[in-house]
């Protein structure tokens, strides 16, 4: 019996280790091949020569300029920002329906992507656009603010005989992300003019961003991975339910505080320079769950890369699919898909047993 | 062992335990008896340091329980709840894994040998068959089963219960209950509450039933479990016999008249196919 255990735990470990071969293989062929789309027709060899320069592993003289701004400068940039936020909302998705024990659950449901939305509206309406802090750009700042302080304000919301219940919790995360939804589209209808920006902001969007912006949320970013990790283990006993995972000898409150910072560390990075993306914290986890299990050291590894390498071609097809040369936001992009594949997933596996 | 004096506690402003005083040797297999909402899982919940007390004391091996940390506890007792909701898809054998939680180095993972300790824990509830499959897709009694070996991976001297088999047919019961007198036998202090008065008899020493969040009886099995004492705890017609083969006190409960059964020309029919199928491994 213990020989046979034995033997489907090593299999077990073995998927796992496939899996991640192949999606880590995945995310550095996606970067290349991501890289060869664009309105500029560069051929493969002038992609690879551009990153291989602008990584500073070659020499290429005899390469154009304008290639290796246009690939290195601004697709590559594009690229793994893409795919680091994809990953920042897979992961923080993952703590969120892990620590609300609810498979529903992702960065949207604590409020924290709509403080972060609101926080960049407010920047946009009183024209701080294009104003600088530092030599940072104020609305990745700003929506950073909003969504730490959407956190704070759920947390104190949920928090009943200085107990923070997850019920509560959930509750007060519909209500601060409603009321903050309600105040950006109030900032919206006063102020005709930053409209577009505000809806294209909160449909989520790379247009534009660069490594400045890599730059500005992999600290955020690395903090928010660095606190889940530690805790992952946690992660699986707080599913069993607060009274069990105490009786287990898990400091719930502590541990559930520290893992939602992390949480929202991640998401408040990802939405900062990216604005609201929906999906990629919803799906993710679930995909994951299904093929290797709940166990969130695995869960979270796989889900962060398959959330990177979805949201990078998400970002690929948002650049391509207009025809007039045209951006969709890439919010849009991984809503159409997402929507329909996640219902797809509730009818086949029953995903929300439970509310 | 587990010394609780002059206990108030409760859930927000209701109080369900009232002046309660218990003391606990190492070694005993105490029941803990009585009505709904007498207090029996409140009781549970304040040892186990889940639920904060508002006076009184609660020590165990002389240590305050709300004076020591959560992962101390832990070490010192193991809690199998009356019902678990598992979220998401577990395997069992991480489920039971979860009981060695409170030993792990803080960057460290599980070892061999808390592999191994999970492993017999499953062994002795019968549960390792179950090893692989998830959690989400066994039974109920199945589930409470991996959560007793969960409790027995924790390797505590002491084992608080809650109603630890209410969902388990009967002879998973007397499984499970024989294996916690071993462990009783081996020195490990329990402490259950328990519906199931029969079951109470045939396994615990000794009884303390609770009623209205105070004890209203405490003693040995043989001078507690009688027709008197039962009755008028539960409010209803209990008589007490002998065990046929183990000579326990054993309750029968008496129905009203109006629900007195009417005999009926039905007889069984025994279908032996069914009886002697075995199903496949699986």
């Amino acid at each position: 019996m213990r020989d046979e255990i034995f033997q489907l735990e090593a299999r077990a470990s073995g998927r796992f280790c496939f899996l991640l071969a192949l999606l880590l293989a995945g995310s550095v062929l996606s970067i290349f091949a991501a890289s060869l789309f664009g309105r500029l027709d560069i051929p493969p060899w002038g992609v690879c020569k551009s990153i291989l320069s602008g990584v500073g592993l070659m020499d290429a003289p005899d390469l154009d300029p304008t290639w290796k701004v246009v690939v290195f400068n601004i697709r590559l940039s594009r690229i793994c920002l893409s795919l680091l936020v994809g990953m920042a909302l897979a992961v923080a998705g993952t703590v969120f329906q892990g620590i609300l024990r609810n498979p529903l659950a992702d960065p949207f449901t604590i409020g924290v992507s709509t403080g972060a939305a609101f926080g960049a509206s407010l920047a946009l309406f009183f024209g701080l656009g294009a104003k600088q802090l530092m030599g940072f750009e104020f609305i990745p700042l700003a929506s950073l603010g909003g969504a730490m302080a959407a956190l704070f304000a759920v947390i104190s919301l949920g928090r009943i005989n200085g107990q923070l219940r997850r019920e509560t919790m959930v509750l007060a995360g519909i209500v601060v992300a409603t009321f903050l939804s309600a105040l950006i589209s109030l900032i919206k209808s006063l102020d005709e003019e930053s409209v577009a920006s505000i809806v294209f902001w909160v449909m989520g969007s790379f247009q534009g961003r660069g490594w400045n912006h890599v730059g500005f949320a992999l600290p955020y970013m690395a903090a928010g991975l660095v606190i889940i990790w530690v805790y992952s283990r946690e992660l699986d006993i707080l599913s069993m339910g607060d009274t069990q995972a105490k009786q287990m000898g898990v400091h719930t409150e502590k541990v559930r505080l520290r893992l939602m910072i992390g949480a929202s560390l991640l998401t408040a990075a990802a939405v900062s320079v990216s604005g609201v993306i929906g999906f990629i914290g919803l799906v993710m986890p679930h995909l994951i769950r299904m093929t290797v299990g709940a166990e969130h050291g695995r869960l979270l590894v796989l889900s962060g890369l398959l959330g990177g390498v979805a949201l990078l071609w998400s970002d690929v097809l948002a650049r391509i699919l207009l025809p007039g040369g045209e951006e969709l936001p890439v919010g849009v992009v991984t809503a159409l898909m997402g929507g329909p594949f996640f219902c797809f997933l509730l009818k086949r596996r029953g995903v929300g047993t439970r509310l | 062992m587990i010394e609780i004096d002059s206990l108030y506690c409760g859930y927000g402003k209701r109080e369900v335990l009232k002046d309660l005083n218990l003391h606990l040797e190492p070694g005993e297999f105490v029941g803990i008896l009585g009505p709904n909402g007498s207090g029996k899982s409140t009781l549970l919940f304040a040892i186990a340091g889940v639920l904060p007390y508002r006076s009184g004391s609660i020590r165990i091996r002389g240590d305050e329980v709300c004076g020591t940390t959560t992962r101390l506890r832990a070490r010192q007792m193991a809690s199998v709840p009356q019902k678990s909701e598992v979220s998401f898809p577990f395997k069992c054998l991480s489920v039971v894994l979860m009981g060695r939680y409170p030993f792990l180095s803080r960057f460290g993972g599980y070892s061999q040998q808390d592999m191994d300790k999970a492993l017999d824990a499953m062994e002795q509830t019968e549960t390792i068959h179950l090893a692989q499959r998830m959690m989400t897709e066994v039974s109920g009694g199945e589930a409470q089963s991996v959560i007793i070996a969960r409790a027995l991976a924790q390797e505590t001297e002491i084992l608080l219960l809650d109603e630890p088999t209410s969902s388990l047919d009967v002879a998973k019961k007397i499984q499970i209950f024989d294996l916690l007198g071993r462990k009783n036998a081996a020195g490990v202090t329990i402490l259950c509450a328990l519906h199931d008065l029969n079951l109470a008899a045939l396994y615990c020493r000794r009884l303390v039933f609770l009623k209205h969040g105070k004890i209203v009886l405490d003693g040995f099995t043989e001078e507690t479990f009688n027709d008197e004492n039962l009755s008028r705890i539960y409010e209803t017609d209990i008589r007490v016999s002998l065990h046929p083969v183990t000579g326990s006190p054993q309750a029968h409960f008496v129905p009203g008249l109006d629900r007195v059964p009417e005999s009926s020309d039905h007889r069984p029919v025994w279908r032996e196919e069914i009886l002697s199928f075995e199903p496949s491994d699986c």
